[in-house]
């Protein structure tokens, strides 16, 4: 059997760029494959690729592998996973890491049974144990409650997702070299199953709530849609987004791209001001980056309040006007 | 159409942060001794999803769980949703936290259960939150999955499914038999009647365990489980009124700079 080697990060490209998540993974998985004293490759999955990947060479990688066809050009299970496993079995690397995206989540999971291996996903922290070598996966669980480590010790490649924005990306070395390897899967066309219909990109106005300074988040005890116009003139004001728990959400009284958590958007601004919202375990697994935590909530005995730096307890619709008013006066004096 | 459910019984994710303790040993979070065990959010959701279908085309609904004696709670809520039968997986050796073990003896199940069109399960349980079962399952059987289905359609023995995904929504179209990871987008699970609810306490519900079905080993290994420590304090903001409460807020964030 031979020796397995490596460390490969799967990476992503958006708006012809190489996507944050993609520079994350390179400076997460440089860090591992030194310790490893192993070599770091990218591989990179799609159509019209371009050159865009090489520039994973200056973020780290030793070699970039790409797999360009028509093929690819829309994500599909079968073709994704299909690619994957012939590169891997080719390659065998030691280890496998991509992003907790819509790719890695979607790929990582049928990739890992079919290769057999174990894999860790929304992985918070990566370290190689000193005894053992092995990978040791961190993670949120019970909804963010708690941390768990996790190793896999038998299946190859040790596999694991990495969340958004828990590595600082590497920085640009373009004095790097390394090969661009162009690789080939040969899969059989007609054994895909399924195939994408349509796809309808969400229109969102405003600030991006990934990369807002200010979030204002509404909770259940909001009550409905019209209060979140007041939210938006909060927002609005202070220069910052409008976000949500889930139960606005789900109620559909807002967006559903509003949802900060663990399974919605992840937020590190620096304030942060929930209101009505209770501070269920997931919602603070998405905001617990934040900087000043402000909440207001009528329940003194709220979760929020637990990790809040400062609080109200009230009615939120009798302290936000006067709190406006008085935030209007100093912006205005500035 | 034959519908399959995956359900899992976990403790609850909303109780208050103060209730929750690990076990270190263990390894599992500890049972508040007066807190009930409740299904699994987006199970529910996978739960809906079927029911949905089952709105628009006549279909059978099983619904199967690992989990102890006490899962039968939660599948016989499911049949007071709407489900039609369910079976409890249970048996020491049952491994419920290791996405392998358990997506092993639950496609052991489905097996068993005979011919289906679909099975749906949460894209990820509020316990481990692993997200992987649902992709394992199908993998086992050797069937064509979709996960972070938001909505679902079925016409001439395809289903067309629209994903979740980070910039929107694609339709994808996929061949039956397969199985799709549901996320709470597909919209709020209905309540059960007090009709269904009488009869579902009723139902026989068969238990299957290891001589049953052949239980599987981990593929990970759980070296450590730990609540890291909270350590803000919360600086509460008062005044007369609701109103000075609110202006005492805005002077205090003034105050320390964060606006």
């Amino acid at each position: 059997m031979t020796e397995r080697k490596g460390a490969v990060i799967v990476g992503e490209l958006s708006d012809g760029n190489l996507a944050p998540i993609t520079t994350e993974l390179l400076s997460i998985g440089r860090k591992l494959a030194d310790e490893l004293g192993q070599e770091l490759s990218a591989l990179f999955i799609g159509s019209g690729i371009g050159e865009t990947a090489n520039e994973a060479i200056f973020f780290g990688a030793d070699k970039v592998y790409v797999i360009d066809k028509p093929l690819f050009k829309d994500y599909l299970t079968d073709s994704y996973v299909g690619a994957l496993e012939k590169f891997v079995k080719q390659i065998e690397p030691e280890l496998l890491l991509l992003g907790h995206t819509s790719l890695g989540r979607d790929v990582a999971p049928r990739l890992a049974f079919r290769l057999e291996t174990g894999l860790t996903q929304d992985c918070v922290e990566l370290a190689i144990d000193p005894e053992t070598k092995l990978l040791q996966k961190t993670k949120p669980v019970y909804g963010g409650n708690a941390l768990a480590i996790y190793v896999c010790e038998e299946g190859r490649p040790q596999m694991a997702t990495i969340r958004a924005k828990v590595v600082e990306p590497s920085t640009q070395d373009t004095s790097r070299k390394g090969n661009i390897i162009p690789f080939d899967p040969e899969l059989d066309e007609a054994a895909i199953k399924g195939k994408v219909i349509s796809k309808v990109k969400e229109e969102i106005t405003g600030i991006k709530l990934e990369e807002a300074n200010v979030v204002v988040c509404g909770g259940r005890g909001i009550g409905g849609p019209e209060p979140f116009q007041q939210l938006e003139g909060l927002a609005r004001m202070l220069n910052g987004a409008v976000g949500a728990t889930r139960p606005p959400c789900d109620a559909k009284w807002c967006p559903a791209y509003y949802q900060v958590g663990l399974t919605g958007k992840l937020i590190s601004p620096s304030l942060y001001i929930g209101i009505a919202l209770s501070g269920a375990s997931q919602h603070l697994a998405g905001m617990t980056g934040s900087k000043t935590i402000v909440a207001i909530n009528k329940d003194p005995e709220a979760n929020i309040f637990g990790i809040a730096h400062y609080g109200v307890v009230g009615e939120y619709g009798k302290i936000l006007p006067a709190f406006m008013e008085k935030c209007q006066e100093f912006l205005s004096k500035t | 159409m034959n519908l399959i459910v995956c359900v899992k019984e976990i403790l609850d994710p909303e109780i208050p942060a103060k209730a929750f303790k690990v076990d270190p040993e263990a390894k599992r979070a500890i049972k508040p001794q007066d807190i009930q065990l409740v299904i699994s959010d987006y199970d529910e959701s996978a739960v809906e999803a079927a029911l949905k279908i089952k709105d628009s085309v006549e279909s059978k609904i099983t619904v199967i769980s690992l989990g102890g004696e006490s899962a039968k709670n939660i599948i016989r809520r499911c049949i007071a949703m709407g489900a039609d039968e369910g079976v409890l997986l249970s048996d020491p050796l049952f491994i419920d936290d290791d996405s392998f073990a358990t997506a092993f003896v639950l496609a052991q199940a489905i097996k068993k259960l005979g011919d289906f069109d679909l099975i749906l399960c949460g894209r990820q349980e509020g316990d481990w939150d692993a997200g992987q079962v649902g992709s394992g399952i199908a993998e086992l059987l050797g069937i064509p999955s979709v996960t972070m289905l938001g909505n679902i359609e079925v016409k001439d023995g395809k289903v067309v499914v629209e994903r979740v995904v980070s910039d929107g929504r694609e339709s994808v179209e996929v061949p039956l038999p397969a199985l799709a990871t549901v996320s709470s987008e597909i919209g709020e699970p209905r309540y059960p009647s007090f009709r269904r609810v009488r009869e579902a306490s009723k139902k026989e519900i068969p238990t299957w365990n290891a001589q049953d079905i052949t239980p599987a080993e981990s593929r990970n290994r759980m070296l450590s489980l730990f609540a890291p420590p909270r350590e803000v304090k919360c600086e509460f903001i008062t005044g007369e009124t609701p109103e000075e409460t609110g202006i005492n807020l805005a002077l205090k964030l003034k105050e320390v700079k964060a606006i």
